[in-house]
């Protein structure tokens, strides 16, 4: 029986809202706190939390609490476990939902541990079935879908973002409990130096484009005239990701050559690979071109609704129920055409 | 680092991921239907944080590599066969079920009981490696739990880079979102990494390597304790294979000019 459900959440990296998995995350907790009739208090972590705090000021929360300061801005396991542990303690909850963002999967794990509680993470839906709760995730790198319930608590649940609602309430003028959390000298052995991205004209990976735009080991081997063909790839790719605003994934082939000497796609890493060893993004649409399909990469499309994929072998991976559409044709002509008609204004 | 580190990596069996899956159920819960006939291959992003510690005790004098791996004893010798020819490591084995359905709780208490009974483990200078997800349960909990239970509060995950400085810190690339690194300063060991992909290709089979290696991982597999890691009150409900096969249209005789039509009309469709 759940008595008491927290929401936690951190401010995003602008440090004054919170990030569009937190607005998901509390979306399922408001819901869940009607169904269950409990109680919903609100964590926030963060340098100075009022504003994200007007924000969730009228989602029905009863208490709004949160640990503040510099010390606390910045993600940081040992700092993160702290705060996010003297939060649970202080609402007693039982119940503890949370987003999945990089921030929070590196240190609640370990706040299960504290609390002598369990978590699960990459939760896909929560549900009350018969009165109690229960929690859905892929297990095998989204192979198999598994839906169990925990009898020990506090149950910590991290939910992976596009998969609720975000909550859209009015922002009113909230009441924060501040709870004091001292960091000892062991807390700070860690400090952080900056973020490091790619220069903004490689920044190939948009988590909220509409579509994301897999190039797979074709574009860089031989073609039908014995040659490949590098650099026309790069320019294809790159000129269809500027006009269509595309999210960038890439096989595990492809972003493997650029460390054997290959002909190489200069902006392609291993941040974009996509599948079993790779990244599972959540996009509407994906277009494959140039890759096989085989499963290992196939599993990170798991939620990528709609499917096409571009190949010239009719045999793929892409023919065998793995994509909505596929096109047998030379991707690099077909891409070239893309990209003019996306030059120019439609009739 | 004067005296080195001490390298131990977490890291388990898990199916070849060109296999298909299958669930069945058992008494005690899922599991995969011919779960010990399926090839297995070492945890990809646990192998390459073994590949990692590697190269890092080779650079760093007086470090070791230890390899903890819970897994069926069976399944331990065939990928060992291969592992073991590609970096020198001593073999911590724990003859049990690997499996994704089993509690990652349960898993972390047997780990951390094992490390802590590695002799002549020096914790002050303990780098606890792992991959950041597994490719069975992919949930990125058992090393930060075992971190928790060895008491190391310097924590990483989605590590791609780690880099020793003149003073002893290290310096610490993790994923975030958008593709992007979070950078960060790290006093010293003790310390844990989840390793993502980081930066080395598969290391090739050196047979010498192989032999060296496995002239302590056949006895240690035989001294394996068999363990049963606790059900923990994690109850399934259902597991099941996605239920979506797409009817694939595959359109051939088309030119490239009337797909590209068809591909802009279907990417600007709301
Ligand atoms: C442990 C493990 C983990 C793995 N993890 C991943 C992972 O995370 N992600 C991943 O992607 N893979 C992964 N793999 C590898 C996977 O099995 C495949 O080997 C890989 O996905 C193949 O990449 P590819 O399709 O780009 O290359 P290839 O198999 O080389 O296919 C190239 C394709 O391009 C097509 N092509 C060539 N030229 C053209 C053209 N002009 N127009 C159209 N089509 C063309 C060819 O017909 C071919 O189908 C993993 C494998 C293992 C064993």
């Amino acid at each position: 029986m759940t008595k008491k459900i927290l929401l936690l959440a951190h401010l995003d990296e602008s440090g004054n809202g919170l990030p569009k998995a937190a607005g998901e995350a509390l979306g399922a907790a408001v819901d869940l706190a009607k169904q269950l009739n409990a109680p919903l208090s609100i964590g926030l972590i963060g340098g100075d939390v009022q504003a994200a705090a007007d924000s969730v000021a009228n989602s029905g929360a009863q208490r709004l609490l949160a640990v503040t300061g510099s010390e606390f801005a910045n993600p940081r396991f040992a700092s993160d476990l702290l705060a996010a542990d003297a939060l649970c303690r202080a609402a007693s909850a039982d119940l503890i939902l949370a987003p999945a963002t990089s921030r929070f999967l590196r240190a609640l794990p370990g706040l299960a541990h504290r609390l002598n509680g369990r978590v699960d993470t990459h939760v896909t839906s929560i549900q009350v079935v018969d009165g109690e709760l229960c929690a859905t995730r892929w297990f095998y790198r989204q192979r198999i879908e598994g839906v169990f319930q925990r009898d020990l608590r506090p149950w910590i649940l991290l939910l992976d973002s596009g998969c609720h609602e975000a909550y859209c309430g009015p922002s009113g003028k909230a009441t924060i409990e501040e709870i004091a959390v001292a960091l000892s000298a062991e807390a700070r052995r860690t400090t952080i130096a900056g973020i490091r991205a790619p220069k903004s004209d490689s920044q190939t990976i948009r988590p909220d484009a509409a579509l994301l735009f897999v190039a797979g080991a074709g574009w860089t081997k031989k073609q039908p005239d014995g040659k490949s063909h590098p650099e026309q790839a790069e320019s294809l790719i790159l000129g269809f990701l500027r006009a269509s605003g595309a999210s960038l994934g890439g096989s595990k082939s492809l972003v493997d050559q650029s460390g054997e000497n290959q002909a190489v796609l200069g902006f392609m890493t291993h941040l974009n690979q996509v599948g079993q060893t790779g990244a599972t993004p959540r996009h509407p649409k994906g277009l494959s071109t140039c890759c096989h399909g085989e499963e290992p990469h196939v599993v990170g499309w798991r939620f990528i609704n709609e499917r096409r994929a571009i190949n010239l072998d009719p045999n793929c991976g892409w023919a065998r129920g793995k994509a909505d559409v596929l096109y047998v044709a030379d991707a690099f002509d077909v891409m070239a055409k893309v990209n003019e008609l996306l030059k120019k204004p439609q009739a | 680092m004067s005296n080195g580190y001490h390298i131990v990596v977490c890291g388990s069996v898990v199916p070849d991921p060109l296999q298909t899956l299958e669930p069945i159920e058992t008494p005690a819960g899922p599991a995969l239907k011919n779960e010990m006939l399926l090839p297995a291959v070492l945890d990809p992003w646990a192998a390459h944080a073994l590949y990692e510690a590697a190269n890092l005790a080779a650079h760093a004098a007086g470090s070791k590599v230890w390899l903890v791996s819970l897994g069926a004893r069976a399944k331990l010798r065939q990928v060992m066969m291969t592992i073991a020819q590609k970096v020198s490591f001593e073999l911590v084995p724990i003859d049990g079920p690997a499996s994704g359905f089993i509690d990652a709780h349960a898993t972390a208490a047997l780990l951390a009981e094992a490390i802590q009974s590695i002799t002549g483990l020096d914790r002050s200078r303990l780098l606890l490696f792992g991959g950041w997800e597994s490719a069975s349960r992919g949930a990125g909990v058992t090393m930060q739990l075992i971190g928790e239970r060895l008491g190391i509060l310097d924590q990483f995950q989605g590590v791609d880079q780690l880099t020793m400085q003149p003073d002893g810190a290290f310096e610490i690339l993790e994923r975030i979102e958008g593709g992007r690194h979070q950078v960060s300063l790290c006093q010293g060991p003790p310390a844990l990494f989840g390793w993502a992909t980081g930066n080395l290709p598969e290391p090739r089979n050196n047979p010498q390597i192989g032999m060296a290696n496995m002239r302590a991982i056949m006895p240690a597999l035989q001294r394996a304790k068999t363990v049963a890691p606790a059900p923990d009150a994690l109850r399934y409900r259902s597991a099941s294979p996605p239920k979506q096969q797409r009817q694939t249209r595959i359109v051939k005789n088309l030119s490239a000019e009337e797909i590209a039509r068809e591909i802009v009309a279907w990417i600007e469709k709301a």
